[in-house]
């Protein structure tokens, strides 16, 4: 069994448990050993007390007197049990007739003809007596003769040692037994906790599916409580990115508008100073067009991440259509794009959307980094079950920022200025990395320039 | 229960006898039958046993005992039954070990707590009926037997059961007249105590007791005398005989016969106690072990002629009944119960 921490359910309810059981062994011992030793005491009164009137019953009168002829049974008798000392006194009218005229006398006299039971130290020991009375005519008068009869206690005491030592086992198997059927419990109560707990620990941190493990109906509560909670959260979530989604989509279309007069305005205005203000304006719209695109982008790919629409996915061919479709670009920036992709198809179950969005962001970002006469480089490895994309250049590198830098929302690395960017490129190639069970890294190439790697797991 | 003639031969091999001895002890009431000293290393310590059993059957027990414990000086004392209990029960000896045949008396002194406990694996392994508490134990059982003179019979059937004496008695009393032996319980302990058990076991002794009555019965204090008086002619049959006596002094393909009656024989038990006064009760307790152990009852059967404690010989046959050492025993020495019962008997064995 494991540890409990302090106040864990389990430890309380095991403590509890064999706490109960504890005090129910020891009552049962000592209830045991209680009635085992009445019972037994009551046996050997009786013998004892039938003894007594056997003897008692062999009261003869005489013309002389008082006789008897103690019957060798009713001593025989005494020593079935066990072998106990026996002792006897017959007084007739406060005359000792026979036996032990030192063996002490009840205190009271016996009720009728009934034993009366006391006990007295004697010869040594601890002496359980019963005497009785009985009127005897003797010699012309009536006598009264009372019969005691003692014996010592010690085969009475050796049953009873022996009871309460059955009655120690049978509470220590009653506790032993008790306390499996406590660890058992507990186990089987705390079981449906461990797993809602097992189960909700083993979650990623984008998993916001509703819990559907069967719990008992104590634990229903707190797993509808949990359930709405995150409903709500991941409601929250996508109203948020829908929002941005919208806002980028509705600041967008103005800007388009807002770029396109600029140009006319350009283009008919001949006055420098208008037309420097003019290009300050173009370059602000393109950089908040831009920053809205990557937040579109962005929303697309947190909310695609939870909703993921995973088909077969051939990376070779995807990497060929990216490095087609930037070409132009790249020829406009004078940057060579190099792109050497396996002739078979690389195949892995994915959403292309994420995967292409990821790998757009990369090219994009080694492109506009890369100076004129720039050489970009798309190549695609597969290793150990693994994909990796790798999209280098020759550019400005990193100035010794870590990837943890790059990749918060909004972060951008300190020499890049001079660069249209929103800082959201590398946060979205992060999060597809996440959504795809991949890794990505960035470093700084030898010789200049930066390392971009997007690992994703092949099928 | 004498054997003098045997101890006589061994008093003169015995290094000391020390007889004399008893005159120079303290006043005591205890007067010795015999005293015998065998010494072991000079300066050692000493071990008084106290029996009723004669020198010559226990010395081949005190001679392999010494050859353990050669340090220990052993004197041996030999006493009537009764002269043994008043002994130790008024605290007239300095006894270690108390040996006698005598079972309701023994049974008397431990009953009231004149014997000491004593534990050991030799003790523990006696049978329950040979042992009462932790403070008597048997070393020896003796059947009670019926001993005839098959001459005296004169081609009569050997009775088998106390019946069948019962009428042998009767249907021929020319041949049994005053040719009868046994106990006289008034004068001897134990044939006081086998007169009892036997009228306690079965009304058939009283039958047999007045049909003997009718046949003037000598009456004896010893098993030994009775024996003596049977190999000599002058009995036909002896009843209630100890026969380890009988038998280790009786020729054995002899005319005279030992029988155990079937209807039933009483087995008496020779029992040992350690008194509370014992100066030296580690040394008695040894004593003691030893005649319990194999080796020692090995040697009370073979050489001391006392049948060994043996519950598979009683098993095998129903008819051996050991004298149970309970307070039973007790009931007899009662003073009004022994009255009652010698008047009884008298009653039917003097008859007019």
């Amino acid at each position: 069994m494991r540890a409990a921490a302090p106040g864990s359910i389990r430890r309380r309810l095991l403590l509890q448990l064999l706490g109960g059981a504890a005090v129910l062994s020891v009552l049962l011992y000592l209830s045991v050993r209680g009635v085992s030793r009445s019972a037994v005491e009551q046996t050997q009164d009786s013998i004892l007390g039938a003894a007594t009137i056997a003897v008692a019953e062999q009261l003869r009168g005489t013309d002389e007197g008082v006789d008897i002829d103690i019957p060798y049974t009713a001593f025989s008798m005494l020593g079935a049990v066990g072998q106990d000392r026996v002792f006897y006194r017959i007084i007739v009218d406060g005359a000792d007739l026979t036996g032990y005229a030192d063996l002490p006398a009840p205190d009271d006299a016996p009720p009728g003809l009934n034993p009366l039971f006391y006990s007295r130290p004697y010869q040594q020991a601890l002496v359980r007596l019963a005497a009785v009375n009985r009127p005897v005519i003797a010699g012309g008068h009536t006598a009264q003769v009372q019969v005691i009869v003692g014996q010592t206690r010690s085969a009475q005491e050796a049953i009873v040692a022996d009871m309460a030592w059955r009655a120690a086992a049978l509470g220590l198997g009653f506790f032993a037994l008790a306390a499996l059927l406590a660890v058992l419990t507990t186990r089987s109560v705390v079981r449906p906790l461990d797993r809602l707990a097992g189960a909700l620990g083993r979650r990623g941190p984008q998993d916001l599916r509703p819990v559907t493990q069967p719990v008992p109906v104590e634990l229903a509560p707190l797993t509808a409580a949990l359930n709405g909670f995150i409903a709500r959260l991941s409601g929250a979530l996508k109203r948020t990115e829908t929002f941005i989604a919208e806002a980028a989509h509705h600041i967008r279309t103005p800007l388009a508008t807002l770029r396109a007069r600029a140009e006319i305005a350009l283009r008919q205005t001949q006055d420098e100073a208008t037309r420097a203000s003019l290009r300050e304006v173009i370059r602000a719209v393109d950089d908040s067009a831009r920053a809205a695109g990557q937040l579109l982008e962005h929303a697309a790919v947190v909310y695609r991440s939870d909703q993921r629409a995973e088909a077969p996915l051939d990376l070779a061919a995807l990497l060929r259509d990216i490095g087609q479709s930037y070409a132009p670009a790249a020829d406009m920036a004078d940057v060579a794009l190099a792109v050497s992709v396996p002739d078979s198809a690389v195949m892995l179950t994915a959403d292309r959307l994420l995967v292409e969005t990821a790998l757009r962001n990369l090219v994009d970002n080694a492109i506009k980094y890369s100076g004129p006469d720039g050489r970009v480089e798309m190549g695609l490895g597969v290793a150990q079950g693994r994909a990796t994309i790798r999209i280098a250049d020759r550019g400005r590198g990193l100035s010794g920022a870590s990837l943890a830098d790059l990749t918060g929302r909004f972060r951008r690395g300190r020499n890049v200025e001079d660069v249209v960017g929103s800082g959201l490129g590398l946060t979205i190639v992060q999060e597809v990395a996440r959504a795809q069970r991949g890794r990505f890294t960035l470093r700084e190439r030898d010789g200049g320039g930066s390392c971009a790697e997007l690992t994703l797991p092949l099928d | 229960m004498r054997r003098t003639d045997l101890a006589a031969g061994l008093r003169r091999l015995c290094l000391a006898l020390l007889a004399a001895a008893a005159l120079a002890r303290p006043a005591a009431a205890l007067t010795l039958e015999e005293e015998t000293l065998f010494p072991g290393t000079p300066g050692g310590p000493v071990l008084t046993v106290l029996s009723t059993t004669d020198t010559a059957i226990f010395q081949p027990l005190v001679v392999a005992f010494q050859a353990r414990r050669p340090d220990i000086t052993l004197r041996y004392q030999v006493a009537g039954s009764q002269e043994v209990f008043a002994a130790v029960h008024d605290g007239a000896t300095e006894a270690d070990l108390v040996i006698s045949s005598a079972m309701d008396l023994q049974m008397k002194l431990a009953n009231d707590g004149f014997a000491a406990p004593h534990h050991a694996a030799e003790t523990a392994a006696l049978p329950p009926w040979a042992r009462w508490r932790d403070q008597l134990f048997a070393v020896a059982q003796e059947p009670v037997v019926l001993i005839v003179d098959r001459r005296a019979l004169g081609g009569l059937a050997v009775p088998r059961t106390r019946a069948a004496l019962t009428a042998l008695l009767r249907d021929h009393p020319d041949k049994f007249r005053g040719r009868i032996g046994t106990y006289d319980p008034v004068r001897s302990g134990a044939g006081y105590l086998f007169a009892t058990q036997d009228a306690r076991q079965s009304d058939s002794f009283w039958r047999l007791a007045e049909v003997m009555g009718a046949l003037a019965p000598r009456l004896y204090a010893s098993s030994a005398t009775m024996i003596a008086d049977l190999r000599a002619g002058r009995l036909a049959l002896a009843y209630n005989v100890l026969g380890s006596y009988a038998a280790s002094s009786l020729p054995p393909a002899g005319d005279v016969q030992i029988i155990e009656l079937q209807d039933f024989t009483h087995i008496l038990l020779r029992t040992a106690l350690i008194p509370r006064t014992a100066p030296t009760p580690d040394l008695a307790a040894a004593f003691l072990d030893f005649l319990l152990s194999n080796t020692g009852q090995q040697l009370m059967a073979q050489k001391a002629g006392l049948p060994a404690i043996d519950e598979a010989a009683l098993a095998a046959d129903q008819s051996l009944r050991p004298i149970r050492l309970d307070p039973g025993l007790l009931v007899y020495l009662d003073p009004l119960k022994r009255r009652r019962f010698l008047a009884e008997w008298s009653a039917a064995l003097r008859q007019p």
